[in-house]
């Protein structure tokens, strides 16, 4: 493969492009373009969970002065393709759980729109619902795959004779939340229908994949429809298409010719946009004397949703992580009357990860072995998932080079054996993993501008991944050119397609269709192209990727400090070393560590969605319910990255770095709170009432 | 209703329904969208501006009780298209990812600073009686804490706070 | 949010007496409360009258030596008052910890005694809720419940009063000075917040459109010595878990005075009475706390998600009065 050579702009350390839109609030996110006299969209959410609507009067609201129309399932404009229940809005009378929309209302003004909304009086037949997951339900069952379409089971030697006759033996359960999202920016959709012609600004991570499915179900050729994104206020997975952009889209076409403005309000944001399933993880380990595993077991319980089957991948990052004579992995799910489940950062890895890693530490215990050189000793050599050789893989020295910044050497692994006043201090470790994910299909175009500079084009998008700079610091490697040069234009189908924005494949997709543009605009122009050359060319599949297991890894180090009478927990510093190829904007590429690191805390301490089963929602659904750090939760981040080149990954030797910060972390700060206490919290979060002696 | 406002330094009347905010108030009826609407109920701190000069969540402020009131937001604060001391340490410092919650950390960083410089104590304050309070990490961390960020540029928002504090006005 | 009227009131009386003629109206102070509710649909006011500007914003020196707070000093005003801080500074410590930054400068001391529960049922229109609507139940009985009472609830109501600067006002002795159609009372702060009882509904013993103008703290010789402590699950901008309000007065190794206030606990600020009782005359070191702290909890009676209170109040409880000796 060829790699970008005579690079200049990849590897610095660039401030955002983005920069000076963003710190003076100018930057438009899709609310916030000017609209000629917009009407504003409020919905009628259903209060139960499973049945159907009976009635809908919504009289006193259509009397409300201002109130242009009330969409029902009754009069709503229908959809061509209804295959993804999901996304069915508003077509029939029938209710697959608490928070679906049953009702739209279209106003002049916001007040208008929301006071009438709350005047829709829905009746139900309601039938009983069945929201809870249990690990005794008889009704769990195997998918067919596990996403993004891989095996739901796999055995490696034979655990079943190993794991009884290993010399050290663990065997517990560890539980994640279910977790919602909550980007700042709340799901917003501004759609215009107009002759035939339907524009929607989108909060989206992928504007031709919206285009595409908004076109599939309401039967429009795909030409017709448009997405414009050119800021989006975070994702983290959520921001594909849900229900609430398919009905703004229904909304717009039941008054052609007048802007619909809906953006979701926080407490809608927990009712169907997606979430992160809970899981009941049981991790078996088995090691001979010398702390090798000789059994490995990972088996999974988790939920999906009824209307649209959604398999969290969580026991997939055991299927690589470590060298085992016998492993197993299994995957089960309940089928419920919830909304459907969706790709939350480092889907799989996430939630996988918390369980890996602390069982790993609890068995280096048991093994009477450091932590770090635990997992030394069970590096393995060729990747237990697919039976490849790694493309590069530096686990180790992410551990070592770890441990040394940290101050690891000379730790006293007795638990609940220093103090500092109130306060009981501990530390942790755990690896951390994600795949290198390279999705084909994207298109650039580059065009000479003139004067030395290029219009660079694809649809990507910057949901705060620094897309802005790093793509042009790619393209300006890849023209010889100075990023001052580079024009880029992202965030709107007008653009050539480009892959969403998940899985850490961004860059990785998106410069590796820049890359090939460039090669093609310079094999046809040369050093000296004209005004108005242009060239194109897609990314494709990796030819490599049959050959390799592409995978970035890191190690995080957490330094826990609990309140000794009250379970407060604080970490005042974590460190994070990667291996991750080639870092294209380290500025910004430790920005994106630190934040996947805060996700990791936050999921370690703080995020719970709270489910009543009685009435089928999450209670707390709002900031004051969920917590998500504050800013005095978080304290300070060593962050260091190993050199690695690797040339089978993509054009510019770059893994994505997106999602890894949040795996791994969360199970070292459990490790470091269990080290600090001696009490071992297998059930995320780890709250103050966990801790309480 | 009618009411009138200074908004980022122009005066502006405006009829509007009582149940109006101030962020909407912004946003919907002045074009002015540096008051960003993360979960208008005071719990994020997104809608963070500078109202008579102190910083307040701009979505729990009725605009009718307003009336007359000085509002600053961070597009206000680059004046005379030069950028804020703020606003450049946050480019700097990396201090965001999105975006989204910046205007709203960037007000409410300014308004932070002039609270204390005023003595203002904080929760972290080892002892409030006493009559100074140093501006520590700690100490930004507590007074910036009604700023939420998803993205988690917390560790980058504070080395950029800490930058501007010991650059400009506050010692 | 239901369309209600704007009336900008000249004065108190006019206020008081428009209110006295509208039922469902509300006084709005800094609104970061009933903004907030009126959002959700929680309160539905026909009229709302603002007397932000109405009442005192001073923070005034009495002659016995406490200080008069006007109703419309915000929070942050009051929290950083130098003699606030220094003759009480359990009372700017409860403000600090409370809210954020903003939030503090636009709510008010009158509007912050006000405030709501944050129970999640309440808040949630589509759930039963006998505070929002009598006799529909009460979810968070038998429901999600972790942040509940502990002390002096009812089948009818279990939620508890969020307001951390009630709690070190109750721990001082605060009065509450109240203009009504009927004239001006005084109110201990005590006695300002209910217990549900079977009318959950009502939050406190003001009558309709009495107006909160002020709140008196008397003196206190050791209000000097005091401290709030506030145990939350992330480490700013949230509600207790449990919180203490406390000021200790220490002789020869005796306690010789002592107050003492819980929040998190209950529908009130819940004054620690049994406490103070076991304390007083008794050695002060941690011996004698803990007994005085199991003392008032062994009347807890615990809900099935949140028994935690009792251990962690305990905690505390002896943690805050030790501070309070100088104990390290």
């Amino acid at each position: 493969m060829t790699t970008i050579t005579g690079r200049r702009a990849i590897g610095a350390s660039l401030s955002r492009r983005d920069g000076p839109q963003k710190v003076t609030g100018t930057a438009p996110y899709a609310y916030e373009h000017r609209f000629d006299r917009p009407l504003y969209l409020f919905p009628v959410e259903s209060d139960v969970a499973r049945g159907r609507v009976t009635r809908i009067d919504a009289s006193a609201a259509e009397d409300l002065p201002g109130v242009v129309t009330v969409l029902t399932h009754e009069n709503a404009p229908r959809l061509a393709d209804t295959s993804d229940r999901e996304l069915t809005v508003l077509q029939a009378g029938d209710v697959a759980f608490r928070g679906q929309y049953v009702a739209a209302v279209l106003a002049e003004t916001l007040e208008t729109a929301r006071y009438a909304a709350s005047l829709v009086r829905v009746s139900y037949d309601e039938v009983p619902h069945d929201v809870e997951l249990r690990p005794d339900r008889s009704d769990l069952y195997a998918p067919e795959h596990v996403n993004p379409g891989l095996p739901t089971d796999t055995q490696e030697g034979d655990f079943d004779r190993a794991f009884p006759s290993a010399a050290v033996k663990l065997d517990e359960t560890y539980t994640t939340p279910m977790e919602h999202h909550n980007p700042m920016e709340p799901h917003t959709t501004v759609a215009l229908w107009e002759a035939g012609d339907l524009t929607l600004y989108e909060s989206t991570q992928g504007p031709h994949s919206a285009k595409q499915t908004l076109a599939q179900v309401l039967g429009l050729d795909a030409d017709r429809v448009r997405v414009i994104a050119p800021y989006v206020g975070g994702g983290f997975g959520s921001k594909t298409v849900h229900a609430n952009t398919v009905l703004a889209a229904l909304a717009a076409e039941a008054v052609q010719g007048s802007p619909v403005k809906f953006a979701l309000t926080r407490q809608q944001m927990f009712s169907g946009v997606g979430y992160r399933t809970p899981t009941i993880q049981r991790i078996r380990l088995g090691a001979d004397q010398d702390g090798h595993l000789t059994a490995t077991s990972h088996d999974v319980i988790e939920q999906t949703a009824k209307i649209k089957e959604f398999a969290e991948n969580t026991a997939v990052p055991t299927r690589t992580m470590y060298a085992t004579r016998s492993r197993r992995t299994t995957h089960r799910l309940a089928a419920l009357d919830v909304p459907a489940p969706s790709w939350m950062r480092a889907p799989g890895d996430a939630p996988g990860m918390f369980a890996l890693e602390s069982a790993m530490d609890e068995m280096a215990i048991k093994c009477g072995l450091d932590p770090v050189e635990f997992r030394i000793r069970n590096e393995p050599a060729l990747d237990g998932e697919t039976g490849l050789p790694y493309s590069s893989r530096n686990l180790v020295a992410c551990l070592l080079e770890g441990a040394r910044r940290f101050g690891w050497a000379g730790r006293d692994p007795r638990p609940r054996a220093r103090q500092e006043g109130r306060w009981l201090v501990g530390t942790g470790v755990a690896s951390s993993t994600f795949p290198v994910i390279r999705l084909p299909g994207s298109v650039a175009r580059i065009r000479y501008a003139g004067y030395g500079r290029y219009l660079v084009e694809i649809a990507a998008v910057d949901i705060g991944t620094g897309t802005w700079t790093a793509l042009s610091q790619i393209a300006a490697d890849a023209l010889a050119a100075d990023v001052e040069d580079i024009d880029l234009r992202i965030g709107d189908t007008a653009q050539p397609e480009a892959t969403v924005e998940g899985g850490s494949s961004g860059i990785t997709s998106w410069g590796t269709a820049i890359f090939e543009a460039a090669r093609v605009f310079r094999d046809r122009y040369g050093d000296s192209p004209s005004e108005g050359d242009q060239a194109e060319a897609a990314a494709a599949d990796n030819p490599e990727a049959g050959n390799y297991a592409m995978h970035a890894f890191g190690a995080c180090f957490a330094r826990a400090r609990v309140d000794a009478d009250t379970g407060e927990v604080r970490i005042p510093h974590m460190t994070g070393v990667f291996a991750a190829g080639k870092i294209i904007n380290p500025k910004t590429a430790r920005s994106q560590i630190i934040g996947g690191m805060t996700w990791g805390l936050s999921m370690a301490l703080h995020e719970e969605s709270l489910v009543d089963a009685r009435f089928g929602h999450v209670m707390n659904h709002d900031f004051a319910g969920y917590h998500v750090p504050a800013n005095a939760d978080v304290g300070q981040f060593d962050i260091a990255w190993i050199d690695e080149e690797d040339p089978h990954v993509n054009p510019m030797g770059s893994k994505g770095i997106g999602e890894i910060g949040i795996v791994g972390s969360s199970a070292a700060i459990a490790n470091a709170v269990f080290h600090a206490t001696g009490i071992r919290v297998r059930d995320l979060p780890i709250t103050p009432a966990k801790l309480l002696r | 209703m009618d009411i009138s406002l200074k908004a980022d330094g122009r005066e502006r009347r405006i009829a509007v329904d009582p149940r109006t905010t101030l962020l909407d108030a912004l946003r919907e009826r002045l074009g002015i969208y540096a008051a960003k609407k993360g979960c208008d109920h005071g719990q994020c701190g997104a809608c963070t501006i500078l109202l008579d000069g102190k910083r307040v969540n701009s979505c729990l402020a009725l605009a009718v009780a307003h009336d007359g009131a000085e509002i600053i937001t961070a597009e206000g604060l680059a004046a005379d298209g030069e950028l804020h001391a703020m606003q450049r340490s946050f480019i700097e410092h990396d201090a965001f990812q999105c975006g989204y919650c910046t205007p709203g950390q960037i007000v409410s960083a300014v308004g932070m600073l002039s609270e204390a410089e005023a003595g203002w104590p904080s929760h972290v304050t080892r002892d409030v009686s006493a009559g100074e309070t140093r501006l520590t990490d700690d100490e930004i961390r507590e007074r910036m804490s009604g700023n939420l960020c998803r993205c988690g540029a917390y560790a980058n928002i504070v080395s950029a706070i800490r930058e501007a504090a010991e650059g400009g006005r506050f010692r | 949010m239901k369309p209600f009227r704007f009336d900008r009131a000249g004065d108190i009386s006019g206020a008081v007496a428009t209110l006295a003629r509208e039922p469902d109206g509300e006084f709005l102070a800094g609104g970061t409360n009933l903004v907030d509710l009126m959002k959700v649909g929680v309160m539905e006011p026909d009229v709302l009258v603002d007397v932000r500007r109405l009442t005192s914003a001073e923070i005034e020196d009495l002659p016995d030596g406490g200080l008069r707070i006007g109703a419309a000093v915000t929070n942050s005003e009051l929290a950083a008052d130098r003699r606030v801080r220094s003759r009480y500074p359990v009372l700017s410590q409860a403000l600090l910890a409370g809210a954020s930054g903003q939030l503090r400068n636009l709510a008010t001391t009158g509007g912050n005694l006000l405030q709501r529960t944050r129970c999640v049922y309440f808040y949630d229109t589509t759930t039963p809720c006998n505070k929002r609507e009598p006799g529909t139940g009460c979810s968070a009985l038998e429901g999600c419940n972790k942040d509940h009472a502990i002390f002096g609830a009812s089948r009818h109501c279990v939620a508890t009063h969020p307001s951390d600067m009630a709690v070190a006002m109750t721990a001082l002795d605060a009065v509450v000075l109240v203009r009504g159609p009927g004239g001006e009372r005084r109110i201990p702060v005590a006695e300002l917040h209910r217990l549900p009882g079977d009318e959950p509904q009502r939050d406190t013993t003001l009558e309709h459109a009495e107006l909160i103008t002020a709140v008196d703290l008397p003196p206190l010789g050791f209000s000097s010595n005091s401290r709030y402590r506030k145990v939350r699950e992330r480490a700013s901008y949230a509600f207790a878990l449990v919180s203490v309000a406390a000021a200790l007065q220490v002789r020869d190794g005796t306690v010789h005075d002592v107050r003492i206030a819980l929040g998190g606990v209950a529908h009130m600020p819940w004054r620690a009475r049994k406490a103070e009782d076991a304390l007083r005359g008794r050695p002060a070191g941690q011996e004698s706390f803990r007994a005085a702290a199991e003392a008032e909890l062994a009347d807890a009676v615990p809900l099935r998600e949140n028994s935690y209170k009792v251990p962690l109040a305990g905690n505390v409880i002896t943690r805050t009065l030790l501070d309070l000796t100088g104990a390290p």
